[in-house]
């Protein structure tokens, strides 16, 4: 089992230009990667017999924008985690909000494609070289990205009405004459 | 008909004036219609004690208000359920064969009951060839089976006519081999000889002779996979393709499919008393129609406590057993009875 | 002639969003040859009630009635993996009892999860009374915990830093009872399904799990275990106290033809609920005194920082990756469910089965939808 401070080294050691930078201090350390090389190092941690990264915990998406504290971006967070070593690690990718494109790690891990679909679905980061980046949990020909901070719902998908309407006690408050009619809509 | 037309002849005043062909023809329509009455009320029975004979395995109740006592007439509401419903037929489907089809079914069921010999007396039909005709005229539900898969232009539904079609199909032949080992020491193809045959207390019955005893089980398992019973319920599997061939039919349609199909449970349960089990023959305190419907009952309880025990066989499997399995045993059979019918030179029973 | 000068155009069928047998809201795209499957696209999504968002706008207890309805059918585990996040990044300790109490009703509900799972599967492959059997059993089960904390499926019990209710007067009791009953019907299921002829024709051999594919796609839980990789989160990464109780960990041992079929998952299952017992009645047995809600927090703010926290649900390992900012509100919360991960092997373990066994592959990979699509 090896300590996050001997798998960053490893790591500066086979890919020196390609780390941002790193923390070791936090209770989950981790390394932010050059998004160009995130591929080549996540292959390198799996095939590495003292690395031996054979399992993806986890790959997300996160939008910073809003943040009182992290400058505006959209990052892709990868937790790895090896089953004969026991030991985890996380890797991060900065991505520009406006063009985040990042290469895909299908290839390393199976369950890539699945997740890296979902971060395009809810986000809108373009994976390269993924073999079929399409939505997975909004339906196919939804619009503009969920999770992102500034997502605003659409007023109305295929001519249903979409955008959620005022509760109740809102509509009260500013005057409204409620009836008994549950279907009143906005 | 003979005895109902004796009957006739006594009781109803200016019978005998009548032109001989109606005094023939009119107590075979009667005869007629009171096959159809069994064939229309065994499964409004036959209904009710499945779902109290699964429920009680399952360790429920079943139905229990719907008429007062254990909900005796369930079967009755949803009978009439079934009659008020909207007739629907989908829009692309073939109209004359969708109508056609639960028609071909029923009656490939129901025209094989005049041969079955109730009583000594009580027999619609006694065709000579009565064996042959069954095993002709049952196979006519087939037809009907593909006719309902293809007319309802839906994919689930062909897939489940077409599983049905290759399952009763295959599983013909060794039921029919299984029958030729009872016709065998017969030595004629007539239900009435055959229950003769057994007469002469229970132990003459053919389920208690040899070959035939294991002749029997071949009969009882073909036979459930002709009804598309568990554990050979593919074409209506449920949990896989929604309602198999009768997907697209509601209302008095659907009905109709499952009349036929407890109907037919009924036949095949007959058909086995008949040739195994010694039809009518039974002690003397009952009368004869008496004996064949308890004994049918029984082997269509048996049928339903296997539905609700058994998983059900995967298409590949189901002709598998059928092909490898019940056809050679059925073949070593017929050539065993064939043996023992040359050692015994006919002589089975002294 | 080359076969491929015979092939006929293959059909695309189509399983589902509403179908008996897909575990919920879940389309198959089958492109069968007849019988034979040549490919499985699923396609996700019916059931997305946006439980991420959700989260980022309610305040950190708020968000457990939420992690219960994604996993319903095992909400208590869902909302021990989020309460077990949130106190790590607040780096609160909970006492005895809690932890106690928390394992108690994470097993309970492991057996109620796989009795549904068995019964559902038992239908699915044709057999219709175990499915009652396994639901008379549940019914049990749920009974307690409405007494508990008066829901039947959706508890909002694991709050961060303790429990919603104790424990009422006498439920130690009938707990023992039910667990006494129950032993004897497992043994009647293992007689009645699981050494059945027809049933171990339809499972074994059918939709293996390799080894590798199993890393590769990340598959955990009961669908690992029965592939025979001896990997559990509670003896690998034990939480709750779970290292100090005695027992084991079932896998998969390829008795009725290849390791890693549908016959050996489902046997995972049927054995996990007797070590559930086994666990119970520890738990019962050592239930110290003491509060359960001494250790709940007025207010909820933990200082900035993220985690990423998981454990072993019935469906196998449930990740939940919380990153604060320092406010009342998560800034990001990210769920890892185990089904999503074991759906997405479909394609590659579904190819040359026929439909039938489709059916009998999804029924042993325990999928919920409300866990895959959140």
């Amino acid at each position: 089992m090896k300590k996050a401070v001997e798998i960053l080294e490893k790591i500066q050691k086979n890919f020196p230009d390609k780390i941002v930078k790193s923390n070791m201090e936090v209770c989950q350390p981790f390394v932010v990667i050059v998004p160009e090389a995130i591929s080549e190092v996540c292959a390198f941690l799996k095939e590495d017999e003292a690395m031996a990264f054979d399992s993806l915990m986890c790959l997300s998406g996160v939008d910073y924008k809003g943040s009182k504290t992290e400058e505006e971006r959209l990052e892709v967070v990868y937790h790895l985690f090896s089953v004969s070593q026991r030991h985890k690690f996380v890797l991060k990718v900065e991505l520009v909000r406006e063009t985040p494109v990042v290469p895909t790690v299908e290839g390393v891990w199976g369950i890539a494609n699945w997740h890296e679909r979902e971060a395009y679905d809810m986000f809108g980061i373009r994976f390269e070289g993924h073999s079929d980046l399409r939505r997975i949990l909004c339906p196919d020909d939804w619009v503009d990205y969920p999770l992102r901070k500034d997502y605003v719902p659409p007023e109305t998908y295929q001519g249903m009405p979409a955008a959620a309407s005022k509760q109740f006690a809102e509509l009260a408050q500013e005057g409204e004459e409620l009836g008994t009619d549950p279907y009143r809509a906005g | 008909m003979e005895y109902l037309r004796q009957v006739l002849l006594q009781k109803v005043a200016g019978f005998d004036q009548l032109p001989g062909s109606l005094q023939v023809f009119i107590p075979m329509l009667l005869g007629c219609l009171l096959c159809l009455g069994l064939v229309a009320l065994f499964p409004l029975f036959a209904v009710w004690l499945e779902r109290k004979v699964s429920a009680h395995m399952q360790d429920r109740l079943g139905p229990m208000r719907v008429g007062g006592w254990h909900g005796w007439a369930q079967t009755i509401a949803d009978g009439v359920k079934l009659l008020l419903k909207e007739d629907i037929i989908p829009a692309e489907a073939d109209r004359l064969l969708f109508k056609l089809a639960p028609i071909v079914v029923f009656v490939g069921g129901f025209a094989a009951f005049v041969v079955l010999p109730f009583s000594d007396q009580f027999i619609v039909s006694d065709l000579n060839i009565g064996v042959l005709y069954i095993i002709a005229i049952s196979s006519l539900g087939v037809v009907g089976i593909i006719m309902a898969g293809w007319a309802s232009n839906n994919k689930y539904a062909l897939f489940g006519g077409m599983r049905a079609a290759a399952q009763i199909v295959s599983y013909e032949i060794p039921t029919m081999l299984a029958i030729l080992t009872v016709v065998i020491p017969v030595g004629s193809l007539s239900m009435q000889d055959i229950v003769r045959a057994q007469s002469g207390g229970i132990f003459n019955w053919f389920i208690f002779q040899p070959v035939t005893f294991l002749a029997f089980w071949v009969f009882y398992i073909g036979t459930l996979a002709e009804v598309n019973r568990t554990p050979f319920d593919i074409p209506e599997a449920e949990s896989e393709l929604v309602a198999g061939y009768h997907t697209e039919y509601s209302g008095m349609r659907f009905a109709f499919f499952f009349l036929a199909e407890y109907a037919n449970m009924f036949l095949v349960s007959a058909i086995g008393v008949t040739l195994f089990w010694g039809g009518w023959q039974g002690p003397t305190w009952l009368p004869g129609p008496i004996w064949f419907i308890l004994k049918a009952m029984a082997l269509v309880f048996v049928q339903m406590w296997l539905r609700w025990t058994l998983p059900r066989l995967r298409v590949d499997q189901l002709m598998y057993v059928s092909w490898k399995v019940l056809l050679p045993i059925s073949f070593i059979l017929v050539l065993a009875a064939g043996i023992l019918a040359l050692v015994t030179e006919g002589h089975l029973n002294e | 002639m080359q076969v491929e000068a015979y092939a006929g155009e293959e059909m695309i069928l189509n399983m589902g969003p509403q179908h008996p047998s897909t575990h919920g809201v879940l389309r198959l795209e089958l492109e069968t040859d007849g019988e034979i499957v040549k490919k499985v696209i699923p396609h996700i999504g019916y059931l997305h009630r946006c439980f991420e968002k959700h989260a980022e706008k309610i305040d950190y207890l708020g968000v457990i009635p939420f992690c219960d309805r994604m996993d319903y059918i095992a909400s208590m585990n869902n909302s021990l993996g989020y309460a077990l996040a949130i106190e790590k990044l607040l780096q609160l300790e909970v006492n005895q009892r809690v932890q106690t109490l928390r394992i108690l009703m994470a097993e309970l509900n492991r057996i109620a999860s796989h009795l549904l799972s068995i019964g559902t599967y038992a239908m699915d492959i044709g057999s219709f009374t175990p499915f009652l059997h396994c639901f008379r059993e549940r019914e049990k089960v749920l009974d307690l915990f409405e007494w508990l904390c008066g829901a039947r499926l959706l508890y909002n019990y694991n709050w961060v830093g303790g429990v919603s209710h104790d424990l009422p007067t006498g439920f130690i009791e009938k707990t023992r009872e039910f667990l006494r009953q129950f032993e004897p019907v497992i043994t009647e299921m293992d007689k009645l399904l699981s050494y059945n002829k027809i049933f171990i024709e339809r499972t074994a051999n059918v939709g293996i799990i390799t080894e590798k594919q199993a890393f590769s796609h990340n598959v955990t839980g009961p669908n690992l275990r029965g592939s025979g990789i001896r990997w559990d989160l509670r003896k690998e990464e034990p939480y709750c106290g779970y290292e100090t109780y005695n027992f084991e960990i079932p896998v998969g041992l390829g008795k009725f033809g290849s390791l890693g079929s549908c016959w050996d998952r489902y046997y995972v299952r049927v054995r996990e609920m007797e070590q559930s017992i086994q666990l119970i009645l520890q738990a019962l047995d050592r239930l110290p005194e003491g509060d359960v809600q001494e250790t709940v927090p007025k207010r909820i703010k933990p200082s900035k920082g993220e985690i990423y926290d998981r454990t072993e649900t019935p469906r196998g390992e449930l990740g939940y990756y919380v990153i604060s900012d320092g406010g009342l509100i998560p800034f990001r919360v990210k769920v890892k469910s185990p089904c999503f991960t074991v759906l997405s092997i479909l394609p590659s373990i579904a190819k040359g089965a026929m439909v039938a066994d489709i059916i009998a592959i999804i029924g042993s990979i325990d999928i919920v939808m409300g866990e895959i699509d959140r």
